[in-house]
Parts: structure tokens; C-alpha cells; sequence
């Protein structure tokens, strides 16, 4: 991206720092009178796993979604890799597609395509010179690296468990290897042995791909385990952000309840135990 | 905004040395694999000293390359030797397991014998289903209790009320072309009045029925079909079962008896606007007043064409019914096979009343209502 380009939208865009690929400012999202944020900043910093939690309906997927441009903001400004997704004027705007993976809670696969097509997909989208052969490697060592077996390449995605589903959508959502990663609750609905071994998988991909990690969660072996921030989500706004103990010592209410709770204290024990 | 990747062969004692420039990544190895695939020479180094950028694509053509040719790679940089390091172990788990590409003769016959036995199957299954439909009815009439008026009221004004408008618009057309079509070949004979007889008979025996059992099909059998589809799909049709609630019941029977209720309704209905529509061009072009018209219908329709109509309209209804719901309950995978399944219910529907409809015109013939 050369530096005429940036100019070009310098009204809603942020002064572009490689440090944060991704900045939030004065997020306003409503549903009819229902306001879910309201004056929300964020800022994710680059090659961290940052977590969000909230509780139900503090809009944490709506967040989600106004950041990769599935949901357009009342009023606010995104930036996203140093361009601005609020003032793309429709799809084909944000070019920036390309660099990110997006890994929906069910999945998303496309049901009529087998696992390895479903890789194909954005590679064929984006970068249509790729021949067969090199498309099919890639689908494959892609299917391997999210610790799939290589027969679930050719299978369709109702022939695959919930947790197998997950593994091939974070396939996808790696195809182009996106420097940003967002996931949406990864570990519900998986098994705790499931769910440790899909946290150890993002935490060995992250750090294997340098990837930037925006992960939902409630999840709190996930946080304590793979997260190296949290933001909290609560009164329509980003109240926290920080590491684990730092939110601790914030000692807002539900910050306390949220990890002071009985489970919060089983997953901290783990965690000590464990390390 | 993307530089291209490249590269060049320095040749050497023991082979090659590969060296890559420029950024190896998902957005240049689409073009420059093919180039390397044609690399013929035995290779011994490949140098990555002078590559910027690098991916997960680019690491692993590097790697493939590697494997293939027993080349060493050299002078990777911090975040190639990461990617490849990962690769490596990915690649070393891979086993080999090309899948087996049959002949196509092999392939061919093996289509043909899964289409059979698909047929096979299918027309068990059919009749499997009507069976459960069967019993589901027997326990309704045991306990009436238990029957869905409501749903079936709601289904009767699905299937019936609402196509009053289309079905009504389209036999009124049709009696209009039968009556203007019919007279000029009639008028030949100088038997132009006798466009009455055919309007009226053939509306009332053949195509009133015929064509509001093929409208039918194509507006409440696939709506049927691509409902329950995607009922299973979402799993409400176990949700329902672990309820106590029995989908024959709650869901299929109501809709067969609704269409068979309203298939002969409507069947008299289209008979009745086909005739209208051929006394409307009747007294616009023959000359044969409006009522004149209705009257002669009344002198040379026999009545049991209107039986004929009759019987025929519950069965059709079953039919369209059935095929519907069938296909319906059988989808089990995806949201293409609600597609698939909705235009077989479709296709058997239309297809199995035309073929009954001949044998019951063999079979009228025969009991003396021809």
C-alpha cells in the first residue's frame, strides 16, 4: 500500500500504526432502539492473542462482525491493517479480505464441497494463477497443519464431527495466510480434551504463522491458557483491557465475578498446576 | 503492488544450486511453480538468502522441492526456517494416499448398477412410507382426539384457497384455446357447435383435473418437499420425536388429507372456469350466446364425466401429497439435497399422475363411461 492511497481517506482513517492492526474508535452499533456498543475503542496489538469476553448480548460477535465489514456501525471508525473498513463503500472496497481468516462458531463450511474444496475456495478467489496441482498440495498440507488426518480432506462436512468441523474451518480461514486470525468461541461445544487441544493448535499456529489472534470466548481454560490480553465487554463499552491478573486488580464487579466464580477458580488452579 | 518472484540456476559439481528471489508467497507461486515443476536438472542447494517475504505456500514448494530432488535448503531466514521446520513435521505425517481413479468403464457400470439398486431401494422405501402413513392414520382413527384440525384447515388454505386465483387464470386460458382451437378444425365439418361437447367433456374428464394436479405439484408438492427437508436438516423433525409428537402424524398427514381434499375442489373449480372461458370466445367469435353456451353443456355433458373428474381428483391428491413428503423426510445431508429432493417430488409427482391418468382412462372406457 503506498502512502497516495492512505491519503486518500485520511478523513476516517487513523494515523496507520503497524503495531496495532487493529483500531477501534467510538464504535456505535444499535438494533432499532437497542444500543449494543456505544463509544467502544480497541485496539489490538500485533501477534497477540487477544481475547474477548462479555456476557450474553454485550454484542462480542456484533463487535466481530463490524470489524471484518459484515455489519455496518451507526458511527465509529474501524481501521484494520491501516485501512478503514467504516468508510469502504461496499464489498469489493475492502481489499484487505485477503489478509484475514474469519472462523465462524459453527464452522460456515460450505456443505456441498468436500473439506479440501472447502480450502480451495478463497485460494481460487484470490489468486486464480494457482494451478491444480499446487492448489491441492496447499489444500492439503493446509488440512494437515490444523491436525486433521489426510482422509478428511475428501470428505464432506456433515461426514465430520463438531470438533473435525471446527479444525477444517480454521483450514479455511488459514488458506491465504491471513496475518490476522478472528475466531468466534473456538472451543464451545468441543470436549474439554477437544477444546485443550484446539487451544494448544491456535497457540502453535500463532506462533508458527505470526498471526494476530482476535478469539470470542467464554471459554476460561482458554483465556488463562492461550490468551495473552483480554478485553472485557460490558455497558456498551470495552471496560478492560489487559492481561489476567492486571484485570484482577481492576476490581470491577463482574470482572471479579466472571473470573472469581467457582469456575474461574478451577480453571486458575489448573492453570497453576499445570504451570 | 506485489513484486514477482523469480529465480536462477547456478550450476554446480554435485548439481544445481536453486536460488529464489523476491517474496515467496500465496499471491507470486501461482506463477512461478509451474516454472519450477520444469525444472529437469538434479538440484543440490536451494537458496533462500535472497528471499524477502515468505509464506506457508512458498515454504512448502520449498520444501516439496527439497523432498523430491534431495536438495538442501540453505540460508533460510528466521521466519522461513519457522515455516519450514512446520511443514517438515507436516509433511512427514503425510502418508501418500492418492485416491484410486477407476476406468471409466468401471466407473460407468459401477453409476449404473448404484442407479438400479438407488430404484430398488426407492420403491421400498415408498412403500415403506405409505405403510407408516397408513398406520399413523389407523391410530388417528382409533384416537381422533389426537388429529390436527388446525393444521389441516391451515394446509386446506395453503394447497386449495390460495391457487384459486392461478388455477382459476389458467383454466379460463386453456378453455379458451381448446374452444378456438377446436372450432376452426370443427368449423371444416360444419359441426362448429359441437365445440361445446368438446370444451365441456374434456375440461370436466380430463384436463381440469390433470392440470390442477400438475399446478398442485409445482406449488404446494414442492413446497411440501423443501419444507420437511429442511425441517430434518434442522433437526426439528428428532426435536418433535423426542417431544412424543409423531411427524407422520403432526406433519405428513395433515398435508396428504388437505391435498386430497382440496385436489377434487379444485379440479371441479378449473373444470368450471375452462368452461367459461370457452363460452366467453364462444359467444366473442362462434356466435353461440353465453347462456346458449351453458345450456348446451347441460344437454350433452353426461354426468358421469363429472364422476370421472371426481375419482381421479383424490388420487392425484395423494399422489402430489405423498411424492412431496417423502422426498421431504429422505433428505439427510445438505442444502443441496432439499434442492435435489424438491424437483423429485416434483418430477414423480407429475410423472406417476400422467401415467395413472392413462390407466384410468383405459379403465372408464371399459366400464362403459367413455
Amino acid at each position: 500500500m503506498t502512502d497516495a492511497d492512505a491519503d486518500a481517506d485520511t478523513t476516517t482513517t487513523l494515523a496507520p500504526d503497524p503495531a496495532f492492526p487493529i483500531r477501534v474508535r467510538g464504535l456505535r452499533n444499535a438494533f432499532g432502539g437497542q444500543v449494543v456498543h456505544d463509544r467502544l475503542d480497541l485496539d489490538v496489538r500485533r501477534g497477540e492473542i487477544l481475547g474477548v469476553v462479555g456476557g450474553s448480548g454485550t454484542g462480542k460477535s456484533v463487535l466481530m462482525r463490524s470489524i471484518i465489514g459484515l455489519q455496518v456501525p451507526e458511527a465509529g471508525t474501524i481501521d484494520v491493517l491501516g485501512q478503514s473498513i467504516t468508510a469502504a463503500r461496499d464489498d469489493r472496497d475492502i481489499a484487505i479480505r485477503s489478509r484475514w481468516g474469519v472462523l465462524f462458531q459453527g464452522g460456515a463450511l460450505f456443505s456441498t464441497l468436500t473439506v479440501a474444496q472447502n480450502v480451495e475456495v478463497p485460494l481460487r478467489e484470490f489468486h486464480p494463477d494457482i494451478g491444480d496441482d499446487l492448489l491441492a498440495e496447499i489444500a492439503r498440507y493446509k488440512v494437515r497443519m490444523t491436525g486433521l488426518p489426510m482422509s478428511a480432506g475428501a470428505r464432506f462436512p456433515a461426514q465430520l464431527s463438531g470438533g473435525m468441523r471446527k479444525r477444517a474451518g480454521l483450514a479455511r480461514a488459514l488458506a491465504l495466510d491471513p496475518e490476522l486470525l478472528f475466531l468466534d468461541e473456538p472451543t464451545a461445544g468441543l470436549d474439554p480434551i477437544g477444546a485443550a487441544a484446539f487451544d494448544q493448535l491456535i497457540l502453535g499456529l500463532q506462533a508458527t504463522l505470526g498471526l494476530t489472534v482476535f478469539l470470542i470466548t467464554h471459554d476460561l481454560d482458554t483465556l488463562y491458557e492461550i490468551c495473552d490480553r483480554v478485553a472485557v465487554l460490558a455497558d456498551h463499552r470495552v471496560i478492560a483491557v489487559g492481561t489476567i491478573p492486571e484485570l484482577l486488580a481492576l476490581d470491577h464487579p463482574w470482572i471479579d465475578e466472571y473470573f472469581k466464580g467457582p469456575r474461574g477458580r478451577a480453571a486458575q488452579s489448573a492453570r497453576r498446576k499445570g504451570g | 503492488m506485489t513484486q514477482s518472484a523469480d529465480f536462477s540456476l547456478i550450476p554446480g559439481e554435485t548439481g544445481d544450486t536453486l536460488v529464489l528471489h523476491g517474496p515467496l508467497t500465496v499471491a507470486t507461486m501461482g506463477a512461478l511453480d509451474p516454472q519450477l515443476r520444469a525444472i529437469t536438472t538434479p538440484l543440490a542447494w536451494i537458496d533462500l538468502a535472497d528471499v524477502g517475504e515468505i509464506d506457508t505456500v512458498g515454504a512448502w514448494v520449498c520444501v516439496r522441492m527439497a523432498r523430491d530432488s534431495g536438495a538442501q535448503i540453505i540460508h533460510p531466514r528466521e521466519t522461513a526456517v519457522r515455516l519450514i521446520a512446520a511443514l517438515q513435521q507436516t509433511d512427514s505425517q503425510t502418508v501418500a494416499a492418492e485416491p484410486i481413479v477407476l476406468p471409466w468403464w468401471h466407473r460407468a457400470l459401477g453409476h449404473l448398477g448404484d442407479r438400479v439398486i438407488g430404484m430398488a431401494v426407492g420403491a421400498l422405501s415408498v412403500l415403506g412410507f405409505v405403510g407408516q402413513m397408513i398406520v399413523a392414520a389407523g391410530g388417528l382413527l382409533r384416537h381422533p382426539s389426537r388429529f390436527r384440525y388446525r393444521a389441516l384447515v391451515h394446509q386446506m388454505e395453503l394447497v386449495g384457497v390460495d391457487a384459486l386465483m392461478i388455477v382459476g387464470l389458467m383454466s379460463f386460458l386453456v378453455g379458451i384455446v381448446i374452444a378456438q382451437q377446436g372450432a376452426v378444425q370443427l368449423r371444416q365439418f360444419g359441426a362448429e357447435v359441437y365445440t361445446v361437447n368438446l370444451v365441456g367433456r374434456l375440461t370436466l374428464r380430463e384436463l381440469g383435473i390433470l392440470m390442477t394436479a400438475i399446478m398442485v405439484a409445482g406449488r404446494s408438492g414442492s413446497a411440501f418437499a423443501a419444507q420437511l427437508g429442511t425441517m430434518k436438516l434442522t433437526e426439528e423433525v428428532d426435536a418433535m420425536r423426542t417431544i412424543g409428537v409423531a411427524p407422520m402424524e403432526a406433519l405428513v398427514l395433515p398435508r396428504v388429507l388437505a391435498t386430497v381434499i382440496m385436489l377434487p375442489l379444485l379440479g371441479v373449480y378449473s373444470a368450471i372456469m375452462g368452461i367459461i372461458g370457452g363460452a366467453v370466445l364462444g359467444q366473442a367469435s362462434l356466435g353461440i350466446p353465453f347462456i346458449t353456451f351453458l345450456t348446451r353443456i347441460r344437454e350433452v355433458v353426461p354426468t358421469h364425466d363429472i364422476w370421472v373428474g371426481l375419482v381421479k381428483g383424490p388420487v392425484f391428491g395423494l399422489i402430489v401429497a405423498l411424492a412431496g413428503c417423502y422426498q421431504g423426510m429422505q433428505v439427510k445431508t445438505d442444502a443441496e439435497e432439499v434442492g435435489t429432493r424438491t424437483t423429485a417430488a416434483v418430477v414423480m409427482a407429475i410423472f406417476t399422475v400422467i401415467v395413472l391418468d392413462a390407466v384410468f382412462a383405459v379403465l372408464f372406457s371399459e366400464v362403459g363411461w367413455g
